[in-house]
């Protein structure tokens, strides 16, 4: 259940919250090419601390480091992974450069995980879906994703129901071997199917009685303006990218190692 | 025998639904428990069969402690139809939907194949034994769901929402069948918002608001005090509405049910006509 | 001209053999609150969906008679086009919400139509204040009660400002309490905004009382139309399995032991209470 409460979005307002959020996009998009760029530590590090005013703007510090924490594991092993490699690569032996290009590999791995949750953490799907609807994606899957981020909560209440409604007849989940485990979940599933097909027909019952397909050109309640803070994101996004895109050509940059000797 | 003792639970989501309620349920009783949605009704009863285990305090049922015991075993004593029909069914034809309980608590195949057709004649639904469960009625699939849990004959049966969806005649059946249990010593549970049918069964009745029980006795008298029930969030039953209205007049005030209403009615307009 | 009137219409779903509503005349009136009540099953609900076109436009299946709603043939009008003049509310709130903010969701229709964002505004403002959920139009529907989410329900019809609302059991799910508060928001749409109103319910005990013209259904056929309180002293509703209000019960209990009580068949509480005192401080 636990994974869906994170669906339950609210609404948060913040600096960073009321950011357009195909701006924010954008941005990542930025982040995110400015760290493929780079396989040093110091234009990696400095890619990871330039957005951390946006966390703390956004106050999401907590969520923020619980989505790092589940990063770790991959980070971990996406290093040892370039370690070993290295090492069995290079003849059994380890450079000082060799550790840190892996740890700049985890770095950039740890850049973009980092501008994704900004953007996750800080758009709620509401936004999301309007952003969706004003761009040029045709508006059926605008709302396909909203009645998903609407429907996937109920529909996981709905499941644990239904696992309540069989447990109290008697039936047993973690019972028996894997095959039998597996057909366990029969009399979950079908319940599951069944009501969610009952339920996709209220839905389009519901939408043809409020004039779905009325007219070729729908509008919109909201519409997404820009605002200062957007246009600075924008500026923000294209320093990045200009000021990395310049080191990558033009600087030389220094590894630690290089510094250190 | 139920035995509450101070529970209290909150879910995953840190809502506490439970504040500490003691309550006990003697063997053959009929309970109605009652309250707003959201008042804590359905995580109360779901403590019953093991479906949640309290926080704090404990659940005794028939001398076994919740906590220690699995949903399936607690589920052999303490049977549960659920509001929705539809969250359980699932077999290709009604008597497979039957034996289904029946097979989780490793009944023996000659015992399931009579208690089927026990449950099936209990409910009038033997015509219906070889059909699928998604073909019937609204009303026949509820009653299915019934029957496959009345099938394994539990000493206790908690009804959850029984009557919405309801019409009038299928109310009235339901309410003649719960007297059938009765008069067999089961226990019945109902939670329920439905005060005209809690009023025309007059049960033991059980309040509750934001997690605590606020009142616990009789139907004819909880349902009759006004001020009792607006905190709860629930509505006069229409006779007791009457008797409020005519509260002036000095009548008896706890009554809730039809005759009783007549009979009262009848005297004080005799006795005016004198 | 008669806002709603059939004439001899019989329905079938598609798959089955039985007619689901058959030979079914009636005529509604502009400004009525018309309750229609009868058994499960006896097509009340597929009488709705003939109101706004669903029936047999979305459900196929074969339809013979005639219906005009609004001045509309239905059997030749698109869905969206009948739901200008009708809005349909159903029984399970939580099926008719699919926006991830309150007011996104009574926008939807206006939307659909393709209204301007200022005026589309105004209508769906207006709707959010004649529910009373101005105040969490911002909230998502996780965060209201089943009470909330049917008044958003009816917000989102009314801003498309219809001149029926058709109402399909819309407080089953709901306690005693929010489906009164339901059924106040309607009653003063009927009464104030000159809405006419169909409301389908078997609670008569809570519903009675609103109505003006009451519908009876059995089998697939109206068996019984009228003034509710000729229909509820009939003893052909009782027969048909039709839930009499409590009161109504108690007064023709009273009338037959000959209690002087007037001849007003009462429809809820407050009104036998009336004839009571009446009655018993009368001289």
């Amino acid at each position: 259940m636990s994974i869906f409460d994170g669906l339950k979005f609210r609404k948060v307002n913040s600096l960073i919250h009321n950011l357009d959020p195909r701006i924010k996009f954008v941005y990542v998009i930025g982040v995110f090419i400015a760290a493929l760029l780079f396989l040093q530590i110091i234009p990696l590090l400095a890619l990871f601390v330039i957005q951390l005013p946006f966390v703390f703007l956004a106050r999401v510090q907590q969520q923020w480091l619980r989505s790092l924490r589940g990063a770790a594991f991959l980070a971990a092993f996406i290093f040892l992974i370039n370690i070993a490699t290295n090492f069995f690569g290079g003849g059994y032996t380890l450079t000082p450069s060799n550790i840190e290009g892996a740890a700049a590999m985890t770095l950039r791995f740890v850049v973009l995980v980092e501008s994704f949750s900004v953007f996750f953490l800080t758009t709620s799907p509401d936004h999301l879906g309007l952003a969706l609807e004003q761009s040029r994606v045709p508006y059926e899957f605008a709302f396909a994703f909203t009645a998903a981020v609407r429907f996937v909560p109920v529909l996981a209440e709905e499941a644990q129901t239904i696992m309540d409604a069989q447990k109290a007849r008697g039936l047993e989940l973690e019972k028996g071997n894997l095959l039998k485990r597996i057909r366990n979940y029969i009399p979950i599933l079908i319940p599951l199917i069944v009501s969610a097909i009952r339920r996709s027909l209220e839905l389009a019952e519901a939408m043809e009685s409020r004039a779905w397909g009325a007219c070729k050109k729908r509008t919109n309640l909201y519409s997404l303006q820009l605002h200062k803070g957007d246009y600075a994101l924008i500026g923000i996004t294209a320093t990045i990218l200009v000021s990395a895109i310049y080191a990558y050509f033009f600087v030389s940059i220094p590894t630690i190692v290089n510094l250190l000797s | 025998m139920i035995e509450v003792e101070g529970i209290y639970y909150s879910y995953p989501s840190k809502v506490e639904a439970l504040r500490g309620v003691s309550l006990n349920i003697k063997d053959g009783e009929f309970v109605a428990i009652m309250g707003q949605n959201g008042a804590g009704k359905s995580t109360l009863v779901k403590h019953f069969n093991g479906l949640l285990k309290p926080s704090v305090g404990t659940v005794t049922v028939d001398g076994i402690k919740t906590v220690k015991s699995s949903v399936a075993t607690l589920a052999r004593n303490v049977g549960f139809v659920f509001q929705n029909p539809d969250h359980q069914l699932f077999s290709e034809t009604v008597e497979e939907e039957i034996g289904f309980a029946l097979k989780n608590f490793g009944f023996d195949v000659k015992v399931i194949e009579e208690r089927i057709t026990w449950s099936l004649e209990l409910l009038s639904l033997s015509q219906y034994r070889k059909t699928s469960p998604f073909l019937l009625s609204g009303g026949e699939r509820k009653r299915v769901a019934l029957a496959s849990v009345l099938a394994c004959d539990p000493k206790m049966l908690v009804l959850d929402e029984p009557t919405i969806g309801q019409d009038y005649e299928q109310k009235e059946k339901l309410r003649q069948f719960i007297m059938q249990l009765q008069s067999q010593g089961k226990t019945v549970i109902a939670v329920t918002h439905d005060v005209e049918f809690v009023a025309e069964c007059n049960p033991r009745v059980v309040l509750m608001k934001e997690g605590k029980i606020v009142a616990d006795g009789q139907g004819h008298q909880i349902l009759t005090d006004p001020a009792m029930l607006e905190a709860a969030s629930i509505v006069l039953p229409q006779i007791a509405q009457v008797f409020t209205k005519l509260s002036a007049l000095g009548l008896s005030k706890d009554i809730i049910n039809i005759d009783e209403a007549k009979r009262v009615l009848l005297k004080a307009m005799e006795k005016h006509k004198r | 001209m008669a806002l709603i009137e059939t004439k001899g219409l019989t329905y079938t779903y598609p798959g089955t053999s039985k007619p689901s509503i058959h030979d079914v005349s009636i005529k509604i009136e502009k400004g009525e609150f018309v309750l229609i009540t009868g058994p499960s099953g006896c097509g009340k609900t597929t009488l709705c969906r003939c109101f706004n076109g669903l029936v047999p436009h979305f459900y196929q299946g074969e339809i013979k008679g005639e219906i005009t709603v609004a001045g509309i043939n239905t059997l030749d009008q698109h869905t969206y086009e009948i739901a200008k003049h009708v809005g349909l509310v159903f029984q399970n709130p939580e099926n008719q919400l699919f926006a991830l903010s309150i007011e996104k969701d009574v926008a939807f229709g206006l939307e659909n139509m393709g209204t301007a964002r200022e005026e589309m505004r105004k209508k769906v403002d207006w709707a959010l204040h004649q529910t009373g959920i101005y105040d969490i139009r911002e909230r998502s529907p996780h965060e209201i009660s089943g009470g909330q989410q049917q008044r958003v329900a009816i917000a989102s019809v009314l801003a498309m400002e219809p001149e029926i609302i058709v109402l399909d059991e819309p407080t089953s799910f709901l306690d005693p309490l929010s489906a009164e508060k339901i059924f106040d928001v309607i009653y003063k749409l009927n009464k104030e905004q000159g809405i006419t109103v169909v409301l389908v319910e078997h609670r008569l005990d809570l519903t009675a009382k609103y109505t003006n013209h009451l519908i009876v259904m059995d089998q697939g056929t109206v068996r019984l139309e009228g003034d509710p309180r000729d229909i509820l002293s009939n003893e052909e509703t009782r027969r048909i399995g039709v839930g009499i209000p409590k009161a109504t019960l108690l007064y023709q209990m009273l009338k037959k032991e000959n209690c002087n009580l007037g001849n007003k068949t009462p429809l809820g509480s407050e009104e036998l209470a009336d004839q009571i005192l009446e009655e018993l401080k009368g001289d």
